[in-house]
């Protein structure tokens, strides 16, 4: 941003399982990809609790992805149904919080899918690259904060 | 010896909580037998002066309602907490934001035009609006000024206690106060309500069926509501499992959902976006376009799950720019 360009910042929750081992691949076989994702390894899509994803809005990041395993094939059966009813309703209420939908995705990446994580990511950040940023600001003081 | 100070002040609320000390009744006279009342606004005739006329820290209590909106509540707020050893943030609007934290959605400009000019019931031909300073016969009136955000009693002043509620019922005010004569206080920052969740204490807990789901949510009007069944087994949406216990189940035995003017348990920091955790989940689909579907049954997600608690959210706001 300094030098005016506008790099979205993204974050992207991946379930240990599936989506983190896919994006592992997407290195290994030297797939390049957008630098713009930060990426936190969780243990199945559905241990994303909404607050990770409005902290992540509120420290600055422009875009959030949160990534598991194809539906039927959770580690943990149903954790990524649990994931998809969440990611619908946080969708609706980011929305009413003035953040657009688009900022907000879930993607199925299965161990194997290294060429669709690398798709996945340059998509998405291309996709906020034309949204700009997000900026989102509270100005009611930070006494306490979470 | 003499007795210790205390002061009530009001912010923006309803009054509600200053009704709730009234409502002490005889139990009030207890309290004023053991304490000097020094400052409180909707009863006793003592101004400004009188509080910035006494020694910093001379007050032992303040207890403080409603949130933060004017400049004048957070020129008030900033005296007392100077004057005061302890500040006690009285009720929701204190606590978490409260009702008029919902006014967040919306900014000063937004609200202006509502309230002055678009309301059905508005007869307005000049165009008149409240301004911060006008002169009027040569001489200057001011205003306090309007902030676009809301903000809870801790974004603006250090805090020492929370007594949740809207309003705090009446064992949890007595428990307060005498914890605070006693000198029996819990560690700084804590709210005076027991740290489970309402489900825990609730009489319907054990009408909850082993596997919860919902296909549809209903709102409390479209259904005659069963007096004694789990209100989320009904569909009908209940801020019990994000919510924090002590209010004595007021609203569900009148036979009304929890609305989580408790705000969450210590373990948790945004009640709403734990509660869309746990209500979500609920859902009986796997199927994408029926779990969309059943998720628009929901009339207004971000306002019912942060009614009370919207400003000490993660977000604590709608995005400024995405307000028209």
């Amino acid at each position: 941003m300094s030098n005016g360009t506008f790099e979205p910042r993204l974050v992207g929750f991946l379930c240990n399982w599936c989506s983190y081992t896919g994006a592992d691949l997407a290195g290994t076989a030297r797939m390049t990809y957008a630098p713009n994702i930060r990426i936190i390894r969780v243990m199945c899509s559905g241990r994303v609790d909404p607050q990770f994803v409005l902290k992540a809005f509120r420290e600055g990041a422009d875009g959030v992805l949160i990534s598991g395993c194809h539906p039927g094939d959770c580690h943990y059966q149903e954790g990524n149904y649990k994931a998809l009813r969440r990611y619908k309703l946080l969708q609706r209420m980011l929305e009413q919080l003035g953040i657009e939908k688009e900022r907000f995705r879930l993607e199925w990446v299965s161990a194997s899918e290294g060429a669709r994580f690398q798709h996945v990511v340059n998509e998405f950040t291309e996709q906020i690259r034309r949204l700009g940023p997000l900026n989102f600001k509270f100005d009611g003081g930070s006494h306490e904060q979470a | 010896m003499s007795k210790p100070k205390v002061a009530f002040y009001w912010c923006a609320s309803c009054g509600g909580c200053e009704e709730a000390v009234v409502d002490l009744a005889e139990d009030i006279l207890k309290v004023v037998e053991a304490v000097d009342i020094v400052f409180w606004p909707v009863a006793l005739d003592f101004k400004k002066k009188d509080v910035e006329a006494m020694a910093d820290g001379s007050i032992a209590v303040s207890f403080i309602n409603g949130s933060v909106r004017l400049s004048e509540q957070e020129e008030m707020v900033r005296l007392l907490r100077r004057k005061s050893q302890l500040v006690v943030a009285f009720g929701s609007c204190s606590h978490l934001g409260g009702i008029p934290g919902l006014a967040n959605f919306w900014n000063r400009e937004t609200i202006f035009r509502r309230a002055y000019f678009t309301t059905p019931s508005t007869v307005n031909p000049d165009g008149v609006v409240p301004q911060e300073k006008v002169i009027v016969e040569g001489k200057e009136l001011t205003l306090p000024e309007f902030f676009d955000t809301v903000r809870a009693l801790d974004q603006v002043i250090d805090v020492d206690y929370y007594l949740p509620g809207c309003a705090p019922p009446r064992q949890l005010i007595l428990n307060a106060v005498g914890a605070i004569l006693e000198g029996k206080l819990p560690p700084k920052g804590a709210v005076l309500s027991p740290n489970k969740s309402l489900c825990d204490d609730c009489d319907r807990n054990k009408t909850k069926p082993e596997k919860l789901t919902i296909k549809e949510f209903k709102r409390p009007w479209e259904i005659f509501l069963d007096p004694e069944k789990c209100f989320l087994a009904q569909g009908v949406i209940c801020m019990g499992p994000a919510t924090r216990t002590g209010c004595e189940e007021r609203c569900i035995e009148a036979n009304m959902p929890c609305r989580g003017c408790f705000g969450p348990t210590d373990q948790v920091y945004d009640q709403g976006a734990k509660f869309l955790s746990a209500l979500a989940s609920l859902i009986d689909s796997k199927d994408e376009k029926e779990i969309e579907k059943i998720v628009q049954t929901i009339a207004d997600p971000a306002g019912t799950f942060y009614r009370f608690s919207l400003p000490k959210s993660i977000l604590g706001r709608r995005k400024m720019e995405a307000i028209k």
